[in-house]
């Protein structure tokens, strides 16, 4: 596809690359789809006759976001997101490649809907979306749903959604099974049954809010567990969002003993504590939920120390009326596309992490752990990108979100820094300006 | 050898597994069944060697393939068969094993022939009878005869069972027709591979002497011998294997698959085949490389072998004992 496409050269650039540990002022080329030719020196003489020059005026241009983890709500659940909304959100927060969840009407088990949703991203011409197809048949837990066909359509790795597959007999199994094909489990860490019925972190705030608390151990033991069989088993396994203290020193220890395990956590886990909840607020109603501040600081060490591989948006639009609604009742989740860089700059304006470690956990670690072609700034590798601005300060303001849903706690958030531009497969999906 | 020599030369009075025979008595048997398949092909396949004798074919599960073979077999060799099958025997009733194996012990047969869904069954009721006993698969565990006229087949279309590669394929974790498979193989110095996806697959099963492969196409490779196996229908839904469908695109044995195997690679079967889930019709059919009907030939043979060795081998240590 290199070949007589459209060539752009990019320059005046802070260009960063993780994966390189790139990080200089030079210019970077895409010719069609693709990454032609980066460096300091490259048009150094000016850029030639014939090729598109954009000035990026000294910001940041880095490997687009790879967000592992969204909801895009389609099909079944439209009037909360779609293909193309999400699609514009993701643009948006410059995120360039997003794997989305099965839990949707249908729920994604079957070659069918596999290539349904494909075909659907191709169409809306934004960026690229990659498939998660459910472990077991229509998410039931029970029966091992066809890894091996769904992988070959296309299913990027394998997940129950937004539930734990919990009977540990079939995730075994499952285990057993990907690992034959070589595929990734993602796990949702929560037991079913010792979070059964809570609606926030147990906890002091919990007691007083007199709402049923969802104790940390829901998520330590799950992990825990789920490590254990994995020794046995053998195979790839990720854990979807920590939350916890406990979890972070078990994934610690298991990477120690050099078990084959990835993680990730979202912003709300390093950005807010359970204390956002303050009176009722739903917005702040996440699974697993807002937890204790001793929580969010492991969490973020986790992310530190490399424990935590990734960080993905965890993106999960709702409608108004999911989450105006008694606390307990309402629906677990926020929306995050459009906040994953400006919340991931945070910690490196904070001083937490390195900008390149920070940029890693958004762009080479996804690529890492769910194998994709993608995050890098290198020749050959495709042209996604995003430009973004490292310091300007600005407020989030939900009403300019693209996605159909608002839910956010991070709404009139003071952060700095957002993307400018961004670039899938060469084309431009996004501009904007903070 | 002369087929007397050959049977009284086997020492065990009981049949019960693959597991601990020695290569050169799992030869003879082979050797012995041999001049079975000689008669079997004559007009009079009818011989009056085993003449007065008794067996008892005592099915608790369901086959249709070995208990002919075995009544077949008895029949060839002029002793008396019965047949019974769970559904008519006492067992519905409430009897147990025990307490079944020390009825028909009481009437004097030479040799029962047992198939019991579960594993050991069949060494328990040998413990507690005065005849022999032939194992005609327990459970999970061993199914001898099988493994006897898979080598018998092997054997006579290769020349030899030394130095083959073997791929056992399918649902291993299950199949007492692999272990003695894998068993009598690794005995004639077989090379033995298992391939199946690892749900397929019990633990420790490399211990046993095999290698583990989770792909068709490398596992495959290089093959002399390609033996797929049944998978039951109660394995499909999604326990064990998401569905049949997917099955058949990766484990099923079609022409692309067999490819990677020896241009002359036999593939076998034990029987009875789901056509579309663990072999396409194309392969099973194919003369030049399927043996799957030869090995219901040699089925016969080595059932007949089986009853006169051991026959033999009881009464030989009747007469040893004071």
């Amino acid at each position: 596809m290199t070949a007589n496409g459209k060539r752009t050269a990019y320059v005046n650039a802070r260009l960063l690359d993780p994966a390189s540990k790139l990080d200089c002022t030079g210019a970077l080329l895409t010719d069609g789809t693709e990454i032609a030719d980066l460096g300091p020196t490259l048009f150094a003489d000016g850029v030639p006759e014939g090729i598109e020059r954009v000035d990026c005026k000294g910001h940041c241009l880095a490997p687009g976001l790879i967000d592992g983890r969204v909801q895009l709500r389609e099909p079944g659940d439209e009037h909360k997101e779609t293909i193309v909304s999400a699609g514009l959100a993701a643009a948006a927060g410059g995120v360039t490649t997003m794997l989305c969840l099965p839990n949707t009407h249908p729920v994604i088990d079957d070659v069918a809907l596999v290539e349904l949703v494909k075909r659907r991203a191709h169409e809306a011409e934004l960026v690229n979306i990659h498939p998660y197809a459910a472990i077991t048949k229509g998410l039931a837990g029970k029966q091992i749903a066809e890894m091996g066909l769904l992988a070959e359509a296309g299913a990027i790795a394998f997940t129950e959604g937004v539930k734990a597959l919990h009977n540990p007999m079939t995730l075994r199994r499952a285990l057993q099974y990907a690992h034959s094909f070589d595929l990734l489990l993602v796990q949702h860490p929560e037991d079913p049954d010792l979070a059964a019925g809570g609606a926030m972190n147990a906890g002091e705030l919990a007691t007083r809010l007199g709402l049923s608390g969802i104790p940390t151990i829901a998520e330590t033991i799950l992990v825990e567990r789920d490590l254990r069989l994995l020794a046995d088993t053998g195979g790839r396994y990720h854990v979807a969002h920590l939350s916890t203290a406990g979890a972070v020193a078990a994934i610690r220890r298991a990477k120690a003993e050099g078990l084959n395990v990835t993680c990730e956590t979202a912003p709300p886990y390093f950005a807010l504590n359970e204390n956002a909840i303050g009176d009722y607020r739903t917005f702040a109603k996440l699974s697993p939920p807002l937890r204790s501040e001793d929580d969010r600081k492991a969490i973020i060490e986790g992310l530190s120390d490399g424990t935590i591989d990734a960080i993905a948006s965890d993106h999960a639009p709702h409608d108004q009326d999911s989450k105006r609604l008694p606390f307990v009742q309402a629906e677990n989740g926020i929306v995050g596309l459009e906040t994953l860089l400006p919340l991931m700059l945070e910690l490196v304006h904070n001083g937490s992490l390195p900008l390149l470690r920070a940029l890693e956990a958004v762009t080479a670690a996804p690529a890492r752990i769910f194998r994709l072609d993608a995050g890098a700034l290198a020749k050959g590798k495709p042209a996604d990108l995003v430009l973004f601005d490292l310091d300007k300060p600005w407020k989030i303001d939900v009403e300019k979100f693209r996605s159909k849903s608002k839910n956010s706690p991070f709404d009139e958030r003071p952060v700095q820094g957002g993307a400018l531009q961004t670039i899938a497969a060469g084309r431009t999906i996004f501009t904007g300006k903070i | 050898m002369t087929k007397a020599h050959a049977s009284s030369l086997f020492p065990h009075p009981h049949l019960l597994g693959i597991e601990g025979l020695l290569a050169d008595e799992i030869s003879l048997l082979l050797d012995l069944s041999e001049s079975y398949v000689e008669q079997n092909r004559q007009a009079n396949k009818k011989r009056a060697l085993l003449q007065g004798r008794t067996v008892i074919n005592l099915f608790f599960e369901n086959s249709t393939r070995t208990r002919t073979s075995f009544e077949l077999g008895c029949k060839r060799l002029g002793a008396d068969s019965i047949n019974m099958s769970v559904s008519t025997s006492s067992v519905k009733k409430g009897e147990t094993l025990i307490d079944t194996a020390m009825t028909l012990n009481a009437m004097h047969p030479d040799v029962l022939v047992v198939r019991h869904p579960h594993s050991g069954a069949v060494k328990l009721l040998s413990e507690k009878v005065a005849c022999s006993v032939i194992n005609a698969g327990d459970g999970s565990h061993e199914h001898p005869t099988q493994a006897l006229l898979d080598a018998l087949t092997i054997r006579r279309r290769k020349k030899r069972l030394q130095g083959l590669r073997v791929a056992i394929c399918g649902d291993v974790l299950h199949s007492r027709v692999a272990r003695s498979n894998i068993h009598l193989l690794n005995t004639m110095g077989a090379s033995v591979r298992v391939v199946a996806p690892e749900t397929l697959l019990p633990t420790g099963i490399e211990r046993l002497g095999v290698e583990r492969f989770h792909d068709m196409a490398q596992g495959l490779e290089g093959c002399d011998i390609v033996m797929m196996l049944r998978l039951q229908r109660e394995r499909m839904n999604g326990n064990f294997i998401p569905s049949s469908k997917e099955y058949f695109r990766f484990f099923g044995l079609d022409a692309e698959k067999l490819a990677r195997a020896k241009p002359d690679a036999l593939i076998l079967h034990p029987g009875p085949m789901n056509r579309g889930v663990e072999i396409d019709s194309e392969v099973a059919d194919d003369i030049e490389r399927s043996a799957i009907y030869e090995q219901v030939e040699m089925g016969v043979a080595v059932r007949m072998a089986c009853l006169d060795a051991v026959i033999h081998a009881a009464g030989n240590n009747k007469k040893a004992k004071p």
